[in-house]
């Protein structure tokens, strides 16, 4: 791709790139550790996952005012306006994606302080499920990769195929032992916090495949696509 | 394309124009939307205000220009001679980048056309140009010294004057050529509103180095370079997905 006549243009859209993905590669590590601190019950590093989260907080918001900054002094159009847009709103899905990592992370302490209610299994899978795509759709958004970005799409039906069949695990263990209720509730949560991952990833995708070919794929059947 | 589905007031079929040997259009086709506004963009040099010059055969003043190919207004082919250059003036106006205000007052300079175009009365004149100054958004400014000389306007008075003369012959087209260059930001965005309000009533088309001018008074645009029309669309298509490699390298500043 040829320069902007204006190097520093380009320095401006190369320094909101690498913010974009230093933010998306924080969140990934907090979605790690909130799951370990959860499975290997080390409260920890849980603790830890929500101070990583006052960094993201901070960078949505230095990314924000890079973004407006450029529109304003910029004008952008075409490749530029899109990536701009773009740019704004997955900043918007990494940060909600941080504050779900946060959730896991609170929900993992006060579950570690109590008997573990059962081995976990499907969540540690589902998070890997749920980090990939995010992976994914980070790296669809550096290499303008439209195909990986629908890849992304698809994975989604997985996910919540995995949210469903852990909830229906959980509830047998509810009506059987009453006693296990708030336990359950807090692991389903977790499930649900995977599951709002997986569609914010989603997002990003979409946005990568607006970034990349102009086309805006939100609310589509994956078929229609 | 999209212009297809509008009615199309001037129709441009394999215009090629050369100054001498040099040729400075190749085969360019479009079809400019009546009553919208339309707007060619490019580097200096691309052909844009060669293109729209043809409009009016304005070239035709100077040695060794020529025009070939078909510029077809209301189903005429004006690059035809037979055409009379004077009427296809009336019909389609212009507006240049420097505003030219004729060395007399300011009735007159509006007046001016009209004359050309037959005896009128007094108070018809009177009437004419109240009205073009009007449309010009200038009447307010200049009403109460209409016999004072039109040199003695501000910049963007003076353009917005050019526009009342270019309307008091009651054109269909109004050509445009850099209108706002040589004026202050204020100046050009009264000019802006007033391509806006006109458009009711004229066919625009307006050539501009200003991209945000484009995007911003424009219904299509028309990208220029090295006297090829590389691409015409929406001017809201054109600015955030282009479909040609070079008008997206320029319309992003990344030029050559």
């Amino acid at each position: 791709m040829n320069g902007h006549t204006s190097q520093r243009f380009d320095q401006e859209l190369a320094q909101l790139k690498s913010k974009l993905l230093y933010m998306g590669g924080l969140v990934e590590g907090m979605i790690r550790d909130s799951i370990q601190a959860l499975r290997n019950r080390q409260s920890s590093l849980a603790e830890d996952v929500l101070t990583k989260d006052l960094t993201v907080n901070r960078l949505e918001v230095e990314i924000d005012e890079e973004a407006i900054h450029i529109l304003a002094l910029r004008q952008p159009a075409a490749k530029d306006l899109r990536f701009i847009t773009t740019a704004l709103k997955i900043c918007t899905d990494i940060e909600r994606i941080g504050d779900e990592a946060v959730n896991i992370a609170e929900r993992a302490i006060e579950l570690n302080r109590e008997p573990q209610l059962k081995p976990y299994i499907d969540i540690p899978r589902m998070a890997e499920m749920a980090e990939k795509m995010l992976k994914d759709s980070l790296d669809a958004f550096v290499n303008h990769n439209t195909a990986l970005a629908l890849t992304v799409c698809k994975d989604d039906d997985a996910i919540d195929d995995l949210n469903r069949q852990i909830l229906r695990e959980l509830l047998t263990y509810m009506m059987e032992d009453p006693a296990c209720v708030t336990r359950a509730t807090k692991i389903i949560f977790v499930s649900k916090y995977l599951e709002r991952i997986a569609d914010h990833s989603t997002n990003i995708a979409e946005m990568v495949v607006y970034m990349v070919e102009g086309k805006i794929i939100r609310h589509m059947d994956i078929e229609q696509i | 394309m999209s212009t297809m589905r509008e009615l199309s007031k001037i129709s441009v079929r394999n215009l090629d124009f050369y100054y001498g040997d040099h040729q400075a259009l190749k085969g360019n086709t479009l079809d400019i939307s009546e009553k919208r506004v339309t707007a060619f963009i490019g580097p200096s040099g691309c052909g844009k205000s060669t293109h729209i010059r043809t409009y009016n055969r304005m070239y035709e003043i100077y040695k060794g220009h020529r025009a070939t190919g078909e510029v077809i207004l209301d189903g005429k082919n004006i690059l035809d001679p037979a055409v009379d250059a004077i009427e296809l003036r009336m019909k389609v106006g212009m507006v240049f980048q420097q505003p030219t205000p004729f060395p007399m007052t300011i009735y007159d300079n509006v007046a001016y056309g009209l004359k050309l175009k037959g005896k009128m009365g007094r108070s018809e004149l009177d009437g004419r140009v109240e009205d073009a100054l009007m449309r010009a958004a200038l009447w307010d400014e200049v009403k109460e010294k209409l016999d004072v000389s039109a040199t003695a306007l501000s910049g963007g008075q003076q353009q917005r004057l050019c526009i009342a003369r270019a309307i008091a012959p009651e054109p269909e087209v109004i050509l445009m050529d850099e209108p706002c260059s040589a004026l202050d930001p204020v100046a050009t965005l009264k000019i802006e509103e007033l391509i806006d309000a006109l458009k009711v009533n004229y066919t625009i088309v307006i050539v501009t180095h200003n991209m945000q001018q484009a995007a911003r008074v424009s219904d299509y645009t028309g990208f220029f370079y090295m006297g090829e029309l590389v691409e015409f669309e929406e001017t809201n298509v054109l600015f955030t997905r282009p479909a040609q490699r070079r008008t997206e390298d320029y319309i992003t500043g990344r030029f050559g």
